[in-house]
C-alpha cells in the first residue's frame, strides 16, 4: 500500500498515523509537507493528522485547509482514494469541504483527553470493516474543539445515509448527536475526533485502534 | 481601503464561550444579561477598488465559515 501522511505546521500526530500505518501495512507512509503541490505518484491512502495546525489560528484547521497540497488532497478523495481524518484532520476536511458540519469548542469549555468508549454504528465501510455494527470499542479523544455540528436537515440525511461511522457512547463534547466519525457520501473519506493510532497495540492499553487500519487494508487490496 | 469584518455565529448554534461569559458577567453581579455571543473581527487594509464580490469572496472562502458563522463587512475609510 502507497500511503501518504500531509504534515502542516503544527501537526503533531503525524509520526504516531505514519507508526500505525507501517505496523500495519509493513511500508512506511511518504510524509507529504503541506507545501507541496502533488502527491507521489499511485498513492492509495491519505490520511491527515492530529494536531494543532497553524496554532489552530482562525479556526482549527481553517488555514490549514487551504494548503497547496489540498487540490491533490481534494482530487484523489474525488477519484476514490481512501482519505481519513483523525482529530485535526477531521477540522481540516471539514473546512475543507470533503465532510459536511463545523467542529466547535467543546460544549463544556474543557479540553478533553482520556479513554472514551464509541459504538460502531455500521461495519459496512472501508473505514469499519474491521469492527462488528453496534461493537463498543474503545480510543483516546484529546481535543478542544470536536462538537460536531450540523443543521438539523443534514443531520437527518447523514443519518438516514448510513455515514456515520462511530457514535460516543457517552457525553464527551456536546457533538450533535454523539457524532464521533463520520464518512462522505461516497465512503471512502473518514473523519473522527477520537485516535484509532494511539491504540496499536497491547502496551497501548488495547489494540482497537489497530482494527480500524486493518480492516481498511484489507477493504482496498 | 480600510474594512471591518464581524463574524457572529448563525442564530441557533450553540456558543459555548459566550454562555462562559455570559455567567461570568454574572458572577461579578451584573443581573439581567439574558446572553452573550461571542465573535471575531477582522481590520482589512486592501487595495482602493477591491470590488465587493471581492471582498464577499473573501469572506466566504476564508474568514467565515458559512456552515456555522454569518458576516457583515463594513467600510470604515
Amino acid at each position: 500500500m502507497k500511503s501518504a501522511v500531509i504534515v502542516f505546521p503544527g501537526s503533531n500526530c503525524d509520526r504516531d498515523v505514519a507508526v500505525a500505518i507501517e505496523a500495519v501495512t509493513g511500508t512506511a507512509p511518504a510524509m507529504v509537507w503541506h507545501g507541496e503541490s502533488e502527491l507521489p505518484a499511485g498513492t492509495d491512502l491519505i490520511a491527515l493528522p492530529g494536531g494543532f495546525s497553524y496554532g489552530d489560528y482562525l479556526r482549527c484547521g481553517a488555514i490549514a485547509a487551504r494548503s497547496a497540497v489540498v487540490k491533490s488532497v481534494v482530487a484523489a478523495a474525488e477519484r476514490g482514494v481512501p482519505v481519513i481524518g483523525i482529530c485535526n484532520g477531521f477540522q481540516i476536511l471539514t473546512e475543507i469541504g470533503l465532510l459536511p458540519g463545523a467542529l466547535m469548542r467543546n460544549k463544556r469549555l474543557d479540553f478533553v483527553c482520556r479513554d472514551v468508549d464509541l459504538t460502531v454504528v455500521s461495519s459496512q465501510s472501508i473505514f469499519t470493516s474491521g469492527y462488528d455494527a453496534g461493537e463498543t470499542i474503545r480510543i483516546p479523544v484529546a481535543h478542544h474543539d470536536g462538537n460536531y455540528f450540523a443543521d438539523e436537515a443534514t443531520l437527518d440525511r447523514l443519518e438516514g445515509e448510513g455515514r456515520v461511522a462511530f457514535r460516543y457512547a457517552e457525553d464527551v463534547n456536546g457533538s450533535a448527536r454523539g457524532i464521533a466519525g463520520l464518512l462522505n457520501d461516497r465512503g471512502n473519506v473518514l473523519g473522527m475526533m477520537p485516535h484509532p493510532e494511539r491504540r496499536i497495540e497491547d502496551a497501548h492499553g488495547g489494540a482497537d485502534g489497530r482494527r480500524l487500519f486493518e480492516g481498511l487494508v484489507k477493504a482496498v487490496a | 481601503m480600510k474594512l471591518r469584518v464581524v463574524v457572529t455565529l448563525k442564530p441557533g448554534v450553540l456558543d459555548p464561550q459566550g454562555k462562559a461569559i455570559q455567567h461570568a458577567l454574572g458572577s461579578l453581579g451584573f443581573d439581567g444579561v439574558a446572553d452573550v455571543r461571542a465573535g471575531k473581527i477582522f481590520e482589512l487594509d486592501v487595495a482602493e477598488g477591491t470590488s465587493d464580490a471581492a471582498i464577499g469572496e473573501m469572506c466566504e472562502k476564508l474568514l467565515a465559515n458559512t456552515v456555522i458563522e454569518n458576516y457583515r463587512i463594513e467600510h470604515v475609510a
